[in-house]
């Protein structure tokens, strides 16, 4: 096992990462931005070092001055988190090159899955179902609308490159490819470098469930049950639960089975999550692949009984799965909520300084937090702050524990979220599962704003 | 003349008018970026401006001046 590994990130997902190397016994170094002085993550790491200025272009996204503190604190692995560097080819390349071991996949792999349209040829391959739609990039909205037509209204216009729903947009017409082609072709342009734009039949009423898997260096691949993140806002998850309760038994073990049949045919290893749109018939299409671990990962060790970061650094140490499909747990149920620094109304952001902080306590709860209550929240990053994590025997138990948990839950200087997740919480659509990805602009209050 | 000023903390990611263009009520006249997001920064009322004061890639913080509009 590794000694000592860098953690090329910030907030929450890298305080996890160093309680895992505490309970193994990994040293950890942690990296930071100016406006990152003071934060939680620099605090719990054995030593830290400073990239540059808080915008994440002249820190967190700089791959020469992480190399730099890697090389100066004889780190031998680093450990990309998620978001940031965490699916940048030329990142896990460039620590291969110079000697660290890179936590995650292949650069080669994980290049071939950050392009839409190479993945889904790579899963078409691979006998995967994919959303009916054509995998070359469109040249104009001429071409767009003759292959739309081929397909059926509606449509899902969507950039190749893209993340987070830029560039992506459903048309019901002709007309509106003609006028959603180019502004988003600009976007993609813009926010990526790559306008390359393809289309995809529009699944109704869809819901997102995605595959955890583990892979060894050997080719041994698993997959840990899966994940409900329907509720979304502004394409960006909410909330998250596993096991979902709306697939068939039957479902699940497709899906699984399908998960690991893509991950062995890419030679994918380490940990990884396969995305599926699934309809109301319980047909299920693949997405997309996430080369890296999961803002969500939680719920999936709940159930499970894993410390998914202990097995990625294992993997990455060269060690065989410790167990066989066979042995994977599932037990009982579990929810994730996202607590965003934002107005609870507009999903405005909230950028302030946290005054208060008084965390719920009690059985089935957990927290993963890189804040106190004198944080400063910064406008630079994510407006993520937080997740509360809640196990239950099933999911009634757990949406209980969430509502408890969620009421006695204080932040106070900034706003928050907590209102819209006591709102979803609470709702009787939410008990019943109607989760669809429709679930906020259905039941709760919207307001448009573009998600950058 | 009216100041029309940043509703949060980030940085300007794109300036949409020009002194002497005129606005009305409700069009965006600047987009901000915070925390991975675009703000737009709209008048309240019809208008010329007068004066742009941010440059896109600045900084601002809550209640600074964006634009002035008479």
């Amino acid at each position: 096992m590794f000694k000592k590994i860098l953690i090329a990130n910030r907030g929450e997902i890298a305080a996890r990462i160093m309680r895992t190397c505490r309970a193994l016994d990994i040293k950890t170094v942690g990296v930071y931005s100016e406006a990152d002085a003071e934060a939680v993550h620099v605090k719990q790491a054995d030593e830290a070092y400073l990239l540059g200025g808080p915008r994440v272009t002249e820190s967190y996204m700089k791959i020469d001055k992480i190399l730099e503190a890697a090389h100066q604190s004889k780190a031998e692995a680093i450990h990309p988190g998620y978001g940031l560097l965490s699916e940048n080819a030329e990142f896990a390349r460039r620590c291969e090159e110079e000697g660290f071991v890179f936590i995650g996949p292949s650069p080669a792999v994980i290049s071939e899955m950050g392009s839409k349209i190479a993945s889904r040829k790579a899963m078409e391959k691979a006998g995967v179902p994919v959303v009916p739609g054509v995998t070359r990039s469109l040249a104009d909205a001429e071409e767009a609308i003759e292959v739309a037509e081929s397909i059926g209204y509606p449509v899902m216009l969507k950039a190749s490159a893209g993340g987070g729903g830029i560039g992506m947009q459903v048309v019901h017409s002709a007309d509106e490819v003609g006028k959603a082609f180019e502004g988003n072709q600009k976007r993609a342009t813009d926010f990526f470098g790559d306008g390359a734009m393809y289309i995809e039949k529009f699944v109704e009423k869809p819901r997102h469930i995605e595959i955890q898997i583990l892979a060894d260096n050997e080719g041994n691949t698993v997959y840990l049950w899966e994940r409900e993140c329907s509720i979304q806002r502004r394409h960006q998850k909410v909330v998250e639960e596993a096991p979902s309760s709306f697939i068939s038994e039957e479902t699940r073990k497709k899906m699984g089975e399908a998960a690991v049949k893509a991950a062995k045919s890419i030679g994918y290893k380490n940990a990884g999550t396969i995305e599926f749109l699934v309809d109301a018939d319980q047909n299920f299409y693949f997405l997309e692949m996430n080369t890296r671990l999961q803002v969500e990962h939680p719920i999936t060790e709940e159930i499970t009984g894993l410390d998914l970061v202990k097995e990625q650094l294992e993997i990455a140490a060269g060690k065989t799965l410790s167990f066989a499909q066979a042995d994977v747990k599932r037990d009982g149920h579990a929810i994730e909520v996202r607590i965003y620094a934002e107005d609870p109304k507009t999903f405005f952001p909230s950028p302030g300084t946290i005054t208060k902080l008084k965390l719920p306590e009690g059985p089935g709860i957990r927290h993963e937090l890189a804040v106190h209550g004198e944080s400063v929240v910064t406008p630079f990053y994510d407006p993520m702050i937080a997740k509360l994590v809640v196990k239950g025997k099933d999911r009634d138990e757990a949406i209980d524990r969430l509502q408890e948990a969620l009421s006695n839950y204080h932040i106070e200087g900034i706003k928050t979220n907590i209102p819209m997740l006591q709102e979803v919480a609470t709702h009787e659509a939410f008990r019943s599962g109607e989760t669809t990805t429709e679930f906020v602009e259905k039941y709760l209050t919207k307001k448009k704003i573009k998600q950058k | 003349m009216t100041e029309i000023t940043a509703s949060m903390a980030g940085s300007v990611w794109k300036v949409l008018v020009k002194a002497g263009d005129a606005v009305e009520e409700d069009q965006d006249i600047a987009i901000l970026e915070s925390m991975k997001m675009e703000i737009p920064i709209a008048t309240d009322f019809d208008g010329v401006v007068k004066e742009v004061k941010v440059n896109e890639g600045e900084f601002v913080n809550e209640g600074d001046v964006i634009a002035i509009i008479e």
